[in-house]
Parts: C-alpha cells; structure tokens; sequence
C-alpha cells in the first residue's frame, strides 16, 4: 500500500514550502506596517483593498512561483528608489540613482528599452533555435516586468510628493494604463512560458508588448503625457484601483490570445512551422487565456458598473465605453460557447482571436479618440 | 422535462432554446449596440437635423435611433434574449443535474472500448488486491467512485468522478444572465414605456416652468424607477426633476424637497477642478424630519430609495453689474447696466432697442497661456480654439506650462428688435496676448461658429479708460481740426516756412480722421480707390496709415491732457497702445454691436446639477453579477473528469473522459496511465 501513499496528492496547503510562508509573512507584515503608517488617510473601502490585494498576492505567489521572488526585488528596489528621494520631487533629475534607474520616468525607460530588447532577443532565439537566447530573452522579459512594476511604484510616491491631494495610484490616465498593460501582458507571457515549457512563442506575443511601448514613447514625446495630473473628480474613488487592474488583465490576455492566433496561423500554413510549439498548444494556450481574460473582463465590467453607479448616478448608462465593454464582452462569450459547446477548433478559433483583439483595441483606445462620452479620461 | 406537444410550439421551443438562436441574438444585440456609440444619442432633436438632413432626420427617427437602447425592438432583443436563455436553462437544467449526480457505473466493456482515452493495463496481482489498490488510489487522488460488483464471474466496475460540479458553472452563468436583463428591464421602466404608447403619458416638448407641466407629463412619486436631474441655484429648492425623453421631457415629482444651501467647487494648485460639492437639505413632508448632508461626485446621498448624485454646475443667476461703453459715441464715460444671468434687460440706443440676455457666468477661467507670463499666445482669431485645445489635451497643465486663471468671464446675447441675437462672450480682466495686455470680448452670429475676439488694449493702470478716451476723442468731429493741427504742427516744425503746407496737412488730416471715424480702414480704402490713381493707391495707403497713427497719437495725448492726465511717453510702448487702439476701432465696425459691456463687479449664485436615481433593479443586477462571475470561475476552473477501471483477472481496462479536451487532460491521463500501471505490478 506504500506505493498508493506515494501517488496520494498532497493537499495545497501541505504543498507550500517554508519560502512561501516566508514570502506571505512578508506580505502580511508589509500591509500592516503601511496599515499602521497610512491607515489614517485611507477610508474603509481602501483599507479592504489593501489587505485583499496582499491576499491576492500571497495567492499569486503560491500559485506561481517565481512571483515570490518578482515581487521582494521589485518592493526592495522600489523602496530604495522612494528612500533617495529624501521627499523632494526635484532629486529626480539630480541623485544618480533615481536619475539613472529608479525615477518613475527613468525606470519606465528601462523598462521600454528592455521588452524592445526581449522582442529582438526572441527573433533571434526564433532565428536561430536557440534555447539559450530565447532564456536570456525571458530574463530580459522578466526584467522589464520588474522595471515597470518599479516605475509604477515610484510614480505613485512621486504624485504624493507633487501634492497631497494630487497623489493617486498611477493607473489613471492613458500613459499609465499602457505601462500597467505592457507589464501585465508580459507576465501572463511569462506563466504560459514556464507552464508549457516553450519559449518560441516569445517572438510572436512580445512584439504587441513591443507596439505598446512604442505608443508610450510616441505619447511622451510627442504629446508630452508622462507628466503625473491630478485626478478629476469622477475619478477620485477606491474603485479605480480594482476596476483598472482587472480590466488590464483583461485586456492583456486578449491581446496575448491574438498573438497566439496569429502563432497558429503562420503554423497551420507552414509558416515557421518547425520553430513554433505544435498546434495543440497553441491551441490550448489561446483557450485559456482567452478563458482568464474573459473571467477578469467579466469582474471589470461588473466593477465598473458598480462604480459607474457611484460617479455617474447609474450602473449602466448605454455610454460608448460601456458600450463597447459589452461588445467585446459578447464577443468573447461567443467565441468561448463556439469552442467549448460546440467543439470547434482550428484555424477559424485563430481568426476570431486576431479579430479579437481588433474589436478589444477599438473598445480601448478607438472609443477615446472616435467617440464621445462620460469615460473620456484618455484622450489623445 | 416534458416537451411541448403542438408541432407549432415545439418548433419555437427547438429553435428558442438552440445556441444558434442564442449566438445570433447576441450578434444582432451587438449591431444594435454600435449604434448607439457611433450616433451621439439624446441630443436636442434640432441638432440631428442638421447633421442628418430632414430626409434621414425622420427615417431615423421612426427607427428610434436617437435613443436607441430605449426602443421598442431594443429592448424586444433584451427580451428574446432571456427567453432565449430561460429556455436554454429549461432544458439544459434536468440534464446537468443528472451529470452532476451520476457516476455512469453502468458503462459496458464494449462502450470503454470505444473511448479515445483507454488503455489496457496488465495486472500482476489479485482482482480483489487491485479493487483495493485502486479505489485507494483514486481517492487520493481526490475522485470520488462507485463499484459495480456483479457476482464472481464478472470483473468488478469502478466508477469515478472528479468536478463535476463544473456543470453548475454552466447554470450560474446563464441564469445570472437572465437575473441581471431582469433587474436592467425593471430599470429601464417598461410600465411607462407601455403607458407612453398606450397614450397615459406624454412627453412635454415645450418650455415650461414646472408648475405648470399638465398631469399627462408627471409622474407621481410612487413611480417604480427613473433617472433623470434638475439644477437648483444656491439657496433655492426643488421637489421635481426632470427626465429626458426624446426630444422632450417628463416631470417627475419627488417625494421629498431638496434645499441647496451652498454649492463648492475646489482646485488644485494648477487651477484643475479638485471637487465639486453640494450642501443640501432634504425635507421630507411624511416624515417632517429635516435630513442634512453633502453631495459630491463618488459620494451620492441615498435617501428613501432614491439616490442623489453630483452631476453637474452651472450659474443660478449670477447678477452682474456692468459698465456700458457706447463705442461709437464722442462720450468716454460708460453707462451703468445689470445683468442678471438667464434674465433678459431693455437697452435702448436712440430709437433702437435691444435685449440683452446674460447667459452665462464664470468666476473662474483656467487656460494654458504657455511655458510662462512673457510668452507669445496665438493670435486673436484662434485664440479661443487654442486655449481650448490646451484645456482639452492630456498634457496641458502638465507641471512645466503654466496653467492660469484668467479671471472671470461672462456671456450675453444682444437681440434686436427683429429677434436677431448675436453672442458675445467677454473676459473682466486683460488677458496677456504677444506679451501686451488686453481686454478681450467676442463675437458670434450663430451658437455653432467660433468667437471672433476683439481686443482693445489696456493703458498703463491695465483699464480701458485710455483707450476710451482715445476712441471718443476720434470720434469727436469736433475735436479732429485740433487733432490735426497738432499733427500738422509736429510734422511741420518750421512754422513760418511751412505755413501752406501745414495748412494743408491739417485739413487732409482732419479728413482723413473722419473718414476714418465713419468707416475705419475699410472707409479709408473705398476712399483710396474713389480718390488715387491705381498705380499711386499702395503708397497712398501706406502715407495715409501713418498719418492716421501720428494723428492717433496726438489724439491719444489730447484725450489725456483734457481728462487731466500726464501725457504719455513718447516710446514704443505708446505708439504699439495707438496702433492697438486703431485697430481696435476699425474692428468695432464688425462687434455687431454698438455697446461694449464691461464687467465691472458681480455677486456670484452658483447652481448645482443634481441627478436623482430610483433604481429597485440595481440589487438584482448586483446579485446576478455576482453569480455570473462565480459560475464564469467554476466553468472554467474546475475541470470535470471521469475514470472507468473495469478489473478482469490479469487485466484492468482503464478509461478516461472529460468534459473539457485540453493538453491538461491529456497529460493527466498520461500520468494516471503510468500510475496505475505500477500500482497493478504487483
């Protein structure tokens, strides 16, 4: 009977090692102590979320290993980052470290420049059929995530030291929402990578990081956005910190799903045929993140009308953003049916994924620029 | 599940509760949706007509596409959706319990046969031993099993399962749909759209105080829901609102008064709004308890059962106390004139008489003015775009620009005695333009053109009353022979020998100066052309411009010296001042408008624009949310699989099935074919 004891799985909780608890005392002691600290201006609901998001990250973090090591990194270095800083905005531009790595702005260059490099490296590893290359582009990937996420950070203390009532968490314009979705995109990359253990497909989802970086810049430079703005009033809510996370999740699977797709079809026309992953896991990889985006989409649109509920006097009020929410929405409810009721695989899944993320790009940025409404807060 | 006996109604229900029925609902609903974002819905009717043409105003119009999630077929898809979808559940329901519940121990060898996923795995120990090992097996591997032993002969069946209750994902989400249309069609207030078309309700298009809105356009408090907002100036109350339907309105009376106190907007640093908040009142004839409380945008007001939210501001009649200046007259004092915002006053002017309608007032104006206070601003004739270009861009307050208040402005129509209005819009303060001070007021025909701005220079105390003082002395015909004597004696400084010539030049000077009162530098060209040889006319122009500015400025000097000010320097600064102020004369002719109205102090009502919300559905909608995002979790995520060992001497049949065919599945049943196959070793 030995032998069935060996197979018996082991329930999650005894599966967790020592690491993880340590990283979940981390967490904890860490929400806590900027409970202690910050709890004084935060209401009710901001406390919640503080703690719901250290939960959220504990279970990240079990879930998926490497984030235990991510997340440490990104708050040790973003602490340093804030600690330079010596709570005058002006040593942004002067102390070397904050000039060089760890200023919002400097880290959210980094962070550009690493995921154009990681695109570049995944061409080559492609080019090539390097294993290695293709590793040393996953841990540029990895950098990038983590240079962002400190950018993130960093912006967010910024915002505080430009004002008191100017501070915000820094998802709240178009500049910002694009940094949140390059890094969110990369990490749903990076699991699918570890999980499938295949790293070609880099060279197909990278390059839509890629475009979202070069839009950042082309934003900065030319329309001069990358400066923190004070929140309007319809904005100044606890929702913004749940209702736009969720959504960039969202978003980020979808976009990934449509680099896959488009994986799948230089396959199935023997494209590039012998340097990419079989169809089955191509396959397989567009399903679940299509399934995980839609699943975040779902609890963004819901957040959204709860708060839409709060700003705007009503949970749905036919605006085009809203509108156009529902559309991708029913879009992907569609293409999921399609899939898992009627079983239906291939190529067409692969169109519709491509097209996809046309109809989620135009409900994302073609709303803001075409389209007038109550949600014009990223206007280009 | 009994299905329906006529063909007829079988047929409706085939079709209804099929997905393609369903898929195509949701494609049509998204169509519909498009619509709606790409035609701009609930503007004033007057607006679509003209976009549109009268032809496709109407076509659209019979379509309902100026609310198009209002309309009867709308809302008819919304309909068949549910069914659709309550159908689907109907049938669907029996079935996903019976999976739920059932272990299929009865599946024959010849049925596991036929699976994709099977494998023959040779036993090296006892039936009875391998019973055992397997069950023990299987559960840790968290399924749960039935056997299936009939008699010795037969091998034994053990019947797995594990997440089966992924099913209930399937009944979640699809009843959460039809929870959450339900709750959205009791909001979206069917009962009076039905009492709209049966004719009980009417939608009031005309412009009525709401007193005197007949019954067939209110709504009783008792009203199930609706949406709609009312503006109430500081200090004043309101016990109705108004819900906007087509191209008109419903009064809605409110159970209850609400009483504005004091309405407060608040800035940041760079003059961005920061907040907007209402002191209001809620008196409440049933309970005759008083309720007070802060309304603010995120942090609405419920009270019984009816929301308050900040929606909006506006001006509650800011009354205004404005300085009339008769631009073409030789007077250089103003008239006093009140304003009152949304308030109409007489002007006379001779036989003429004008109303002037205040429309609108701002204390507060942010604008862009760029990188700093010496910088160059663009033109006049798009200045007003380029600010609001500025206010409208994401970066325009960035920290290095300078964002600025300049100060209040207000808005008025001037309407003739034959209904014509024209528009001004007008700043109290001089506004820096290509670093000279001026006071800027525009103009326009019609609410859809821009303001063309005029602008007349600010004198050295920054007021108007310089140029005032210019601009009477030259229409004062009485005062051009000395006007021009004096240019004539400064551009003649040899008075005995030039005696002709002065003589002369004062003479064309006078002339010129009242050709150019009665015409400005348009009369001053028909003159040119009247008058000089084609060849001659460019230099003509050329000479007579500069007379006109040496005469303007000795104008200047005189209109200073009689209202006993010191005479202004001779330098750059005076002579860019009399250009300014000539042009500013000439443009006068096109202000439309023979009075410029100068702002000169004001006593500010603001009014806040409240929207008050009774929606019994919303909690509904909540709770169908919350199902359709838990069944979208357990869809997905748990995964149901099934296991079949059918336990022969020396051979274990070992069959698989899932719901789901993913690559997880596959390599499970890699895993539990390797597994199994060691633990039947022996």
């Amino acid at each position: 009977m030995e032998a069935i004891q060996d197979y018996r799985q082991v329930s999650f909780f005894r599966g967790l090692s020592g690491f993880d608890w340590v990283y979940a005392a981390l967490l904890a002691a860490g929400s806590v102590y900027a409970f202690n600290l910050y709890g004084g201006y935060m209401d009710a609901y901001e406390k919640g979320i503080l703690f719901l998001i250290a939960a959220l990250l504990v279970g990240l973090g079990w879930f998926w290993k490497p984030v235990r090591i991510l997340l440490p990194v990104v708050a040790l270095l973003a602490l340093f980052g804030v600690n330079q800083y010596h709570g005058e905005l002006a040593r942004a531009g002067q102390a070397f470290w904050l000039k060089y790595l760890f200023a919002s702005q400097s880290a959210i260059m980094w962070m550009s420049a690493l995921f154009v490099m990681a695109t570049g490296g995944y061409w080559l590893g492609m080019a090539l059929r390097s294993d290695f290359v293709n590793r040393v582009s996953a841990a540029i990937t990895w950098s990038a995530t983590a240079m962002g996420l400190i950018g993130l950070l960093v912006r967010w203390y910024e915002s505080y030291l430009i004002g008191a009532d100017v501070g915000h968490i820094p998802i709240s314009n178009l500049y910002e929402v694009f940094i949140l979705f390059s890094i969110l995109t990369a990490l749903l990359y990076l699991y699918y990578e570890q999980y499938y253990a295949n790293r070609q497909l880099g060279a197909f989802v990278l390059p839509v990081i890629s475009a979202a970086v070069a839009f950042l810049l082309w934003y900065a430079f030319g329309r001069d956005a990358q400066h923190i703005q004070p929140l309007v009033p319809a904005l100044q809510s606890y929702w913004m910190k749940l209702h736009v996370p969720a959504n960039f999740v969202g978003y980020g699977a979808f976009a990934l799903a449509a680099m896959v797709g488009l994986a799948y079809l230089f396959k199935s026309k023997g494209l590039l045929a012998n340097r990419l992953p079989e169809l089955a896991v191509l396959d397989d990889v567009m399903y679940k993140a299509i399934a995980i985006g839609f699943a975040f989409f779902t609890i963004a649109t819901i957040l959204g009308a709860m708060w839409a509920a709060e700003a705007w006097g009503g949970y749905w009020s036919w605006d085009p953003k809203e509108t156009w929410a529902l559309i991708v929405w029913l879009n992907y409810a569609a293409w999921l049916h399609i899939r898992l009721v009627k079983g239906l695989r291939g190529a067409m899944l692969a169109w519709w994924a491509v097209v996809g993320l046309v109809v989620t790009v135009f409900a994302f940025l073609g709303v803001n620029m075409f389209l007038s409404g109550l949600h014009s807060y990223g206007t280009l | 599940m009994q299905a329906p006996r006529t063909p007829f109604l079988r047929a409706v229900y085939e079709l209804f509760s099929s997905m393609r029925f369903a898929i195509s609902l949701l494609t049509l609903l998204a169509i519909a949706s498009v619509i709606g974002t790409v035609l701009k819905q609930s503007e004033p009717y007057s607006n679509y007509i003209i976009e549109l043409g009268p032809f496709w105003f109407k076509i659209f119009a019979v379509l309902g596409l100026y609310d198009v999630y209002h309309t009867g077929w709308f809302l008819g898809i919304l309909v068949f959706l549910v069914l659709s979808t309550s159908f689907c559940i109907y049938r669907q329901t029996p079935l996903m319990l019976r999976e739920i519940r059932s272990f299929r121990e009865h599946a024959t060898e010849t049925s596991l046969r036929g699976f994709a996923h099977r494998a023959e795995l040779a036993a090296g120990i006892a039936p009875a031993t391998a019973l055992q090992r397997l069950t023990g097996y299987l559960a840790g591997q968290g399924y749960r099993y039935r056997t299936r032993i009939e008699g010795e002969a037969q091998p034994a069946l053990i019947a797995a399962k594990a997440g089966s209750y992924t099913r209930l994902g399937y009944l979640l989400t699809h009843g959460a749909i039809v929870i959450i249309c339900v709750g959205g069609l009791i909001d979206g207030n069917v009962p009076l759209k039905v009492e709209e078309m049966l004719g009980y309700k009417k939608v009031e298009t005309r412009d009525l105080a709401s007193s005197q809105v007949p019954a067939i356009s209110r709504l009783s408090p008792a009203n199930l829901s609706f949406r709609g907002s009312v503006s109430i100036p500081e200090g004043g109350a309101a016990d109705i609102i108004y819900l906007n339907v087509a191209d008109g309105y419903l009064v809605q009376d409110l159970p209850f008064q609400i009483h504005l106190k004091k309405f407060r907007i608040a800035h940041y640093a760079t003059g961005q709004p920061k907040s907007f908040e209402s002191d209001i009142v809620i008196t409440d004839p049933d309970s005759k308890k008083g309720f007070e409380g802060t309304v603010s945008v995120n942090h609405p007001i419920v009270y019984r059962g009816v929301a308050i939210y900040q929606a909006g501001f506006g001006d509650g009649g800011s009354r205004l106390a404005l300085n009339g200046w008769n631009l073409f007259s030789p007077v250089a004092r103003p008239f006093p004139f009140k304003g009152e915002v949304n308030q109409a006053s007489r002007l006379a002017n001779g036989q003429t008489q004008y109303s002037v309608e205040v429309t609108d007032f701002k204390a507060f104006n942010v604008q862009d003015t760029g990188e700093g206070d010496d910088n160059e601003a663009a033109p006049t004739q798009d200045f007003w775009q380029g600010a609001k270009r500025a206010l409208g861009d994401a970066a325009s307050s960035a920290p290095k620009k300078r964002a600025h208040n300049v100060g209040p402005s207000f808005q008025y129509k001037i309407r003739d005695a034959q209904g014509q209005a024209r528009e001004y819009h007008s700043f109290m303060l001089p506004l820096l333009l290509e670093g000279r001070r001026y006071l800027v007021s525009g103009v326009r025909e019609a609410p859809n053109e821009p303001f063309r701005y005029l602008r007349f220079p600010a004198d050295e105390n920054g007021a108007i009353d310089g140029y005032m003082r210019l601009r009477a002395a030259l229409f004062d015909k009485a005062l051009h022979p000395e006007i021009a004597r004096r240019f004539a004696a400064s551009a003649t400084p040899n008075a005995a020998a030039d005696q002709a010539l002065r003589a002369k030049l004062t003479d064309s000077t006078a002339k010129l100066l009242e050709i150019f009162a009665r015409g400005g530098f348009d009369g001053l060209a028909k003159f040119i052309e009247g008058s000089v040889a084609k060849a001659e006319q460019e230099k003509a122009a050329g000479a007579y411009f500069k007379v006109l500015e040496r005469a303007g400025f000795e104008a200047y000097q005189l209109s200073r010296e009689r209202a006993g000010e010191k005479p202004a320097p001779i330098d750059e600064q005076t002579a860019l001042f009399v250009r300014d102020s000539l042009n500013a004369v000439n443009d006068s002719f096109y202000y439309g408008s023979p009075v410029y109205f100068q702002l000169d102090h004001y006593d500010e009502v603001l009014s806040s624009g409240l929207q008050l919300t009774r929606s019994p559905g919303k909690n509904i909608v909540y709770a169908g949310s919350v199902l359709l995002i838990l069944g979208v979790f357990v869809m997905f995520y748990i995964r149901e699989r099934r296991i079949w060992l059918l336990v022969k001497p020396g051979e274990v049949l070992f069959a698989m099935s899932s719901n789901r065919k993913t690559l997880d599945f596959e390599n499970e049943f890699a895993q539990h074919k390797n597994n199994l196959a060691n633990l039947l070793k022996g």
